[in-house]
């Protein structure tokens, strides 16, 4: 892990009309970690997304990556710095393949005539270097998968573009026990492949059972950030309900800063 | 003409099948699991044009005739390009409603270039040439109001319906008919090949078949796109080629009065495009981004397809397919009358794609099925008309039929979704 973080975000702030729905957050992640986003509904955790991702423009507040500062004004731009957003409804199309999926958008074609063999292979070797087996054939098309497999689908999506930080929204919010296990022993192994993750997720047990650390967002302000590691499921859901925000400086602190009791 | 199967479903082949023997035994076994799980393709509707040609054979007398058959395919090929463009509309999950006259509109644009005496007098093949770019603009044009806009399809051609139906009254009402005499614009539809011609035809479109195998088998390789066996490849080559050849003999024994008939240049041109529009659909980059955005838009737009682009040119192709099925039933009749388009062209049309198992929604559907459902919707009507039935009675048995089919078509993909495909 090298010391500049990975993505650094700092004194975001975002206001649609007179809700503000960011408070000068500051938030981070390291290459290699995964960090959870906590909070409960409308802490802010999706308007903090789409201000990575290009969708909507911070009103103030500074974004870095790889330690430069850089302006995202559409999901093209995240997309060229190596940032892809896996969202909770997957955006993957039912009636084509997992191949078709995969590259969809972004088909590999001489003279607008496909090349398959290639795409084909990639995505083999790209679903083989995550270890996503239980895909029988990445000719099936996305409607024969089962929800876990779907989301490993979009999830590899993700990975196969050079991608540094990947964003996944809630991605075990709609499955089963065997399936979100499937998914999170997929988040820690992207993490272990040097990506920057940024998991956004409802489910405290999946964030404990993932994250490096956890980031915690209550009514739009960053009230804390914990290792997971040093804190317990009950800090962080003290910090969700009822965290009061810590800011000393422009970084915030590590180690359950702000949970004490 | 055929039932050239260029490319099958992209599919994997499941478990159970790759147990299957290979060689004859194979493909029997093969073809009992793909009944038992409602993978029929186009079985049924090639079972269904046999069954309607022998019901016909047996109670009409001048139907089973090579001069009919002949009548057969240069009535069916108008309908069929309208439908080659259904198919892409509908592969989108939107509406065109405008074909129709927009058809009208490509055969208007034609007669008066060609018209000899006005002040254009254009060769028939500009004439043709500009009638398809005209149409295939007031298509983008309709296209874009959709994409750009956000009115649904089905209202923008409705609107389109009426005002091409208004032009073409406004145009015609005076004159009521345009004669065309230019011999290009005409041969669209009549010009007959001679039979040595015929045979030579029928030997390149045969030879095509196994090429276009080889052609899947190249490109796939290394890959685990299905692949048909060797022996079903052979069998199938053997089935276009007896297509092909006995398409070309029955037409070369046709006669009217003294002059024999031989292959129409509509029946090529109805196999031309359909391999062309396959390829299309299937092996490019915008076929594949149809599909996709039929499939789910939003996801193709995240994927940063830009949807409005793949509407406003599957519109433009739909307005142009419209102008070649338009001058085609021009050609047939010499001239275009304040009665075009004929009949229910517009409604033959899409129901031709939706028999041949296109869905509504988008995202279902491939190519071949326009032209087996134009061939059953010609063949029905055909052969109700040499029975001298009234048009009353033909509409029932065409909707009937429609019916049926979308119905077949529910239950196989109900099966195919409970054997997990």
């Amino acid at each position: 892990m090298s010391d500049t973080p990975l993505l650094q975000l700092q004194n975001i702030t975002k206001t649609f009309g007179s809700v503000q729905a960011l408070t000068e957050v500051d938030f981070e992640v390291r290459a290699g970690e995964v960090m959870a986003l906590v909070g409960d509904n409308g802490a802010g955790k999706t308007t903090l997304v789409k201000c990575v991702a290009g969708t909507h423009a911070a009103d103030s507040g500074r974004i870095l990556f790889e330690g430069q500062e850089v302006h995202i004004h559409g999901p093209k731009d995240a997309a060229k710095l190596g940032i892809e957003v896996v969202y909770q409804d997957l955006a993957l199309c039912d009636n084509l393949d997992v191949v078709q999926n995969m590259y969809l958008g972004r088909e590999i074609s001489r003279a607008q005539i496909l090349s398959e063999a290639p795409m084909e292979q990639h995505t083999a070797e790209t679903l083989k270097s995550l270890a996503v087996t239980t895909i029988k054939s990445v000719r099936q098309t996305v409607a024969t998968l089962s929800g876990g497999q779907r989301q490993s689908v979009a999830v590899a999506r993700a990975v196969m573009w050079n991608s540094k930080l990947v964003i996944l929204d809630e991605p075990t919010a709609a499955l089963g026990v065997a399936q979100t296990e499937q998914v999170l022993e997929l988040v820690r192994r992207l993490g272990s492949q040097g990506l920057g993750v940024m998991l956004i997720s409802h489910n405290l047990h999946d964030v404990f059972e993932t994250a490096d650390r956890i980031t915690v967002l209550r009514l739009g302000r960053n009230v804390g950030v914990f290792e997971r590691r040093a804190t317990t499921q009950q800090a962080v859901v003290e910090a969700i309900t009822a965290g009061m925000p810590t800011k000393v400086s422009g970084i915030p602190s590590t180690a359950g800063a702000g949970a004490g009791p | 003409m055929t039932s050239a199967d260029v490319v099958g479903p992209d599919r994997a082949p499941t478990l159970e099948e790759e147990q299957l023997a290979t060689g004859l035994r194979g493909v029997w076994d093969r073809t009992k699991l793909n009944v038992r799980t409602g993978n029929l393709g186009p079985v049924p509707i090639i079972v269904g044009e046999i069954l309607v040609v022998a019901i016909f054979g047996f109670t009409a007398t001048n139907f089973f005739t090579s001069t009919n058959f002949v009548n057969l395919i240069t009535q069916t090929a108008g309908t069929c390009m309208l439908a080659y463009g259904v198919v892409f509309v509908l592969l989108l999950g939107e509406i065109d409603l405008s074909i129709g006259y927009l058809a009208g509109i490509g055969a208007l644009v034609v007669a008066e270039l060609q018209l000899p005496g006005s002040k254009w007098q254009m060769s028939g093949i500009l004439a043709m040439l500009l009638a398809v770019v005209v149409c295939a603009l007031i298509g983008g044009v309709q296209g874009s109001i959709v994409a750009f806009v956000g009115v649904p399809s089905f209202v923008v051609t409705l609107a389109g319906f009426l005002i091409w139906q208004g032009v073409i009254l406004n145009k015609l009402e005076q004159r009521g008919t345009i004669i065309i005499q230019d011999r290009w614009i005409n041969y669209t539809d009549l010009y007959i090949f001679s039979p040595a011609a015929g045979w030579v035809i029928a030997a390149i479109f045969t030879a095509l078949y196994p090429l276009s195998v080889l052609y899947r088998k190249i490109v796939a390789r290394g890959t685990q796109i299905a692949q048909q066996s060797w022996t079903m490849a052979i069998l199938k080559t053997v089935g276009v080629g007896i297509a092909a050849f006995g398409t070309v003999a029955i037409c070369n024994n046709g006669k009217v009065i003294t002059t024999s008939l031989g292959l129409p240049l509509a029946g090529v041109i109805m196999v031309l495009f359909f391999v062309l529009l396959t390829f299309l659909a299937k092996w490019t980059t915008f076929g594949r981004h149809v599909y996709a955005v039929g499939g789910n838009a939003e996801a193709a737009r995240r994927a940063g397809i830009s949807v409005s682009r793949i509407r406003v040119i599957v519109f433009a192709l739909s307005g142009a397919m419209a102008a070649i099925g338009g001058i085609i039933f021009a050609a047939q009749v010499n001239s275009v009358a304040l009665t075009f388009p004929p009949g229910n062209l517009l409604l033959n049309a899409i129901a031709a794609a939706v028999i041949g198992g296109v869905s509504l929604f988008g995202g279902r559907g491939e190519v071949r099925g326009a032209l087996l459902g134009a061939i059953l919707i010609g063949t029905l009507q055909n052969g109700l008309n040499t029975l001298s039935i009234s048009n009353g009675w033909i509409y029932i048995v065409t909707g009937l039929v429609l019916l049926g089919a979308v119905t077949l078509d529910t239950f196989a993909v109900r099966l195919q979704a409970r054997s997990g495909r």
